[in-house]
């Protein structure tokens, strides 16, 4: 049973691999729109750290959203969906494999760089364990119920925006405990209660987002 | 057994045929016929259950379709229009990613096999967005020599795009599958040398 799934995973790390200047143009943007803030609102480092969290994160959520629409849309177009939905394993289990290897191209690469964007902000030290674990356990969330949406939209005009406006309202929860938890560690309060609110959520996007994804992917296809 | 009965089709919201049905045992081989438009790749997808119909009942051995999924996909075959085969990859990986999809356990020297009887053993290695529309084509119905446990085949213009020698051959293994006890339900605008000919189908007979 789980051959169809690391058959899944295999095959999109390998044509993320081939496509890598679209991995990367994703993170470049990551870059980017960080290194743009200090331009925009100034280079006073107090200002900078104080807004560091937010910024850190609304760029990664962006990342994430600007190569959503891929995860689908060359399947679809090629056929290979309408294959994977005639497997005889469950649906969700193969849509499982597609977003881990959608997050370990897109997401992991953008926690990694995140820590140096720390610095260029000046957060504090101590907070750049909290904040690449909130971004570790946030992003995979971003992925699970971007995917619904990737699913949802799939094969329709104008489905990029769609897809913005449908996923960002449902990203708002990861973002406000995501940046919560880095500026209760800032605080002092710890972040704890953030980051065990991330692992429930990421434990539950696991759980429900792949069956809804493939219920979408069903829709999409007929 | 493949049973369809009182089968009605609706695409957007034209109702393309109703009240049909068909039959399909052991060892037969289906020809749907019919003009274009007529609903001939509706009805394949209907089949595959990919589309749900918009009334009618599809068993698979006595068992809606709809009601147990799995053991019918297990015996089922499709090769729609598209493909299936991305870009980005070789013949050989894109044929071996097919059948683990599939959940068929396929040995790579076998893939490699089908690929070489298919005509592309020059191609192997190469990347897909190189081949031209046959030799893509043949890569997609390489997987044929590797589901001969896989009973009933749905081949949606299998023949498109084929050279006259590949089409012989083609026609040959979809008789030698019928021989062996195995159902195929093609469409096709040629006329394919098979050994028996086959039963044709003509939707258009259906239509409203």
């Amino acid at each position: 049973m789980l051959s169809t799934f690391f058959a899944v995973l295999r095959r999109d790390l390998l044509l993320a691999w081939r496509g890598r200047a679209d991995v990367l143009v994703t993170l470049a943007f990551f870059v980017i729109v960080v290194c743009l803030f200090p331009f925009g609102v100034g280079a006073e480092p107090n200002q900078l750290r104080a807004i560091a969290p937010g910024v850190l994160w609304v760029a990664a959520l962006l990342a994430c959203l600007l190569s959503l629409h891929r995860l689908f849309a060359q399947d679809h177009a090629d056929g290979t969906l309408e294959q994977l939905l005639l497997s005889s394993e469950p649906a969700a289990l193969w849509v499982a494999a597609k977003v881990l290897a959608f997050w370990l191209s897109t997401g992991l690469p953008v926690v990694a760089v995140a820590p140096g964007l720390a610095l260029l902000l000046d957060l504090e030290q101590g907070a750049l364990p909290v904040l690449v674990l909130s971004l570790a356990l946030g992003t995979p969330i971003l992925g699970l119920l971007g995917a619904v949406g990737a699913a949802l939209t799939l094969g329709l005009r104008g489905g990029g925006m769609l897809l913005a406006l449908l996923v960002l309202p449902l990203f708002v929860p990861v973002l406000i405990f995501g940046a919560g938890a880095i500026e209760a560690e800032m605080s002092g309060t710890g972040a704890a209660a953030h980051l065990l609110l991330l692992g429930g959520g990421l434990a539950g996007a696991l759980a429900l987002a792949p069956w809804a994804c493939a219920a979408a992917l069903r829709i999409a296809t007929d | 057994m493949l049973e369809v009965e009182d089968l009605a089709c609706l695409k957007g919201d034209r109702l393309l045929f109703r009240d049909l049905a068909l039959r399909l045992q052991a060892g037969e081989l289906l020809r749907v016929a019919g003009p274009n438009g007529v609903g001939k790749t509706s009805l394949l997808r209907l089949v595959t259950g990919l589309a749900l119909p918009e009334a009618g009942q599809i068993r698979w051995n006595g068992t809606s379709i709809s009601r147990e999924r799995e053991p019918f996909h297990r015996a089922l075959l499709y090769l729609g229009h598209a493909p299936a085969i991305n870009d980005l990859l070789s013949p050989l990986e894109n044929l071996r990613f097919a059948c683990a999809a599939a959940g068929d356990e396929v040995d790579p020297k076998a893939c490699e096999q089908a690929l070489v009887r298919i005509g592309l053993a020059n191609q192997l290695d190469l990347p897909a967005r190189v081949l031209s529309q046959g030799q893509r084509r043949r890569v997609g119905l390489a997987r044929l020599f590797l589901s001969a446990r896989r009973t009933l085949w749905v081949l949606d213009e299998p023949f498109t795009a084929l050279d006259v020698k590949a089409v012989a051959d083609l026609a040959q293994a979809l008789s030698e599958h019928c021989a062996a006890g195995g159902m195929v339900m093609l469409t096709t605008h040629q006329d394919a040398p098979f050994a028996v000919p086959p039963r044709v189908l003509d939707v258009g007979a259906y239509a409203c």
